[in-house]
């Protein structure tokens, strides 16, 4: 005990205490991947890598592969990306730079409102309000004008790919638009008046000093997106038509692995089925932790570029 | 002061406890699921037991009997006697109803629409895809038919209601048999999917055009168009009770081991072809005697005060002569420790 020297008594309990409650989340953590990898063995020794290759969910059968959930995941956020991310950065710069103080202030609290509603409340919303819209406006124009591009296909019913991917970029829009936003706060009002100072316009303090210092705040704000639309859930179940085919057309019914997951696993009594889902679990699982490395990996190489 | 509020926090609390009857916990199929809410809700009026019943599929309602983590399942899937032996099972029917085909069609009235099963597989199939397809209109002769794309809608989640579905389907359509099959989840060939009875209700009230499948009482609940099937003496029939109950009227039960018994496609004038049992699953070998005593009276009340209930929600009650085959596999089967349990 003497060799513990300075540390004693409270502090140590409060080091040992917090060190294992540290320790704890890398054990879970372990625990989720072996977990996850035990149940779904026997589907990656039946299927292999012809589960990630082909597209065939048949519960008849007992023949499972996944691609059309892992590309319904993929695409239904990549869409809710390309629709989101410039749209909050534009929103969080009005917020800062632009807007004055009696619309910042009523505005920030209701983008702050809608990033706390719950996702199953935007499903509904989509279905019973946003779905009809589609289908009666937006599709049957988008059919006519660029109907050409394989993308614009499909049955115009209003519930597919293309929805989904909007309802979840409505999602994020909020949550990304507040980080944006305080990370712009974050900007030294010093740096800004310097710029202003020698005589910048208000877009070049905005491009070359704004947003270049919270670039690193940008990223990560746009990783925390992502990673909420990639698992994704009920929203998406409710407006993505939950059908297990691949297509290019954007209108078709599609669905993700969130989507398959959710509906699926409460019924599923057979070993392989249930195998099968559980490996599904963990391909999001892992698409996650890429995703996540990818951007530590990136927000380092920013970091390292910036002399930081 | 403060401990006096503690001490009579805890006597409530604990008085409380010990006051209500006990919970008898059920899970499974959701196809019932309207009418055992309300027949737990009387039955706790009247004796202070309760139920806690959650609608989780049938394929859950087996997987967790099996599990023992609830005293009863409940599955519109009848299991066969090999897999109820091997697991220690006894199962019985306790309600029978209807599935009915849905549609989202303008200009056409609830009930007018003529199908039959052979053009019915079809349209699942994808390979008829417009409402004014010649298969169609033949069969309605002075229907107005809109020129519209049909929106097949299925079930996204493993279901009860998609097992009776398809089993019909197959016995009507050989290539639906070959190529999807009958179970609770499938490979459908086309169509969107909804969660739930509600869902598919849902996606068939949005959707013009639409066309899916759903149990009766939801059809009646959402206020949706059904059609006329065609049943296997080749009359035109609309659902309700009383088609459901002449399919049902012909049922051998008592050669039926285990009651499985499978309803679709039932020999009859007025025999409502897609018509289903739902069926409770307990094991033949109970640990609590006084708990599966209750539940035995619960089941018992059920079956016998209960018809009036199920009518008004549009479920069939089980005839006498059911319910006194079932009481008598209870008498036979069904024990807690060496002693049987009924009557």
């Amino acid at each position: 005990m003497a060799k513990l020297g300075k540390i004693s008594g409270g502090d140590l309990v409060f080091k040992t205490l917090t060190g294992v409650c540290a320790a704890a989340v890398l054990v879970i953590m372990a625990g989720l991947f072996y977990e996850l990898f035990r149940l779904s063995w026997p589907s990656i020794q039946k299927f292999g890598l012809s589960f990630f290759t082909r597209n065939e969910w048949n519960p008849v059968t007992q023949d499972f592969g996944a691609l059309s959930s892992i590309w319904g995941t993929l695409v239904s956020t990549a869409i809710a990306m390309i629709i989101a991310i410039p749209l909050s950065l534009v929103i969080a710069l009005f917020l800062v730079e632009l807007a004055p103080p009696i619309i910042a202030k009523p505005v920030g609290y209701a983008i702050e409102l809608l990033a706390a509603i719950p996702s199953i409340i935007y499903g509904m919303w989509g279905l019973f309000v946003f779905a009809p819209y589609m289908a009666e406006h937006v599709q049957p124009f988008l059919s006519e004008r660029l109907g050409f591009i394989p993308l614009f296909t499909g049955p115009p019913i209003g519930i597919g790919m293309l929805s989904a991917g909007i309802i979840l970029a409505l999602m994020i829009l909020p949550f990304v638009a507040a980080v944006m936003r305080d990370v712009f706060q974050m900007v030294p009002p010093m740096l800004k008046e310097s710029a202003f100072g020698m005589g910048s316009t208000t877009w070049e303090v905005t491009a070359k000093v704004t947003v270049r210092y919270g670039i690193v705040g940008l990223v990560g704000a746009s990783f925390l997106g992502l990673g909420r639309a990639i698992g994704e859930t009920m929203a998406v179940t409710f407006v993505i038509g939950n059908d297990h085919s691949l297509s290019l057309g954007l209108f078709n019914p599609a669905n993700t692995i969130a989507s398959t997951l959710a509906n699926e696993f409460a019924e599923a009594s057979e070993p392989m089925y249930l195998s099968s889902l559980v490996e599904l679990g963990l391909v999001l699982l892992l698409l996650t932790f890429v995703v996540q490395s990818l951007a530590q990996l990136w927000l380092r190489s920013i970091n390292k570029g910036m002399g930081a | 002061m403060k401990k006096v509020i503690l001490i009579a926090l805890i006597a409530l609390i604990a008085g409380a406890a010990l006051a209500a009857g006990i919970t008898l916990n059920g899970a499974g199929a959701s196809f019932p699921y309207p009418l055992y809410s309300k027949w737990a809700y009387l039955y706790e009026q009247k004796t202070q037991v309760k139920l806690n019943y959650q609608s989780i599929g049938s394929g859950g309602g087996i997987a967790q009997i099996k599990a023992r983590t609830v005293d009863f399942g409940a599955s519109d899937a009848p299991l066969k006697k090999e897999e109820l032996d091997a697991a220690g099972l006894a199962q019985f029917p306790m309600t029978m109803g209807g599935v009915v085909p849905v549609i989202n069609l303008a200009g056409v009235a609830t009930g007018q629409l003529k199908l039959t099963g052979a053009v019915l597989a079809d349209i699942f199939l994808g390979k008829i895809v417009s409402w004014d397809d010649p298969a169609i209109v033949k069969l309605n002769p002075g229907v107005k038919i809109p020129k519209q794309k049909i929106v097949v809608v299925h079930r996204a989640d493993g279901s009860g209601t998609t097992w009776i579905f398809t089993n019909y389907l197959a016995k009507v359509s050989p290539e639906w048999q070959k190529s999807v099959g009958s179970d609770k989840a499938v490979s459908w060939p086309t169509g969107i999917a909804g969660k739930g009875n509600e869902g598919v209700a849902a996606y068939v009230k949005q959707v013009p055009g639409a066309i899916g499948y759903v149990e009766y009482a939801y059809a009646i609940e959402n206020k949706i168009n059904y059609v006329s099937l065609q049943n296997q003496a080749g009359k035109f029939v609309k659902p309700g009770i009383d088609t459901f109950q002449a399919a049902a009227a012909n049922a051998d039960w008592q050669n039926a081991p285990g009651f499985y018994m499978v309803l679709t496609d039932q020999p009859g004038d007025k025999s409502w072809p897609i018509t289903g049992a739902s069926f409770i699953l307990i094991y033949k070998d109970q640990a609590d005697f006084s708990r599966a005593k209750e539940m035995l009276k619960f089941f018992d009340w059920c079956l016998k005060n209960g018809g009036e209930t199920a009518k008004g929600l549009h479920y069939v009650p089980l005839p006498a002569n059911l319910v006194t085959l079932v009481q008598a596999m209870w008498a036979k089967d069904i024990k807690a420790g060496g002693k049987p349990l009924w009557p």
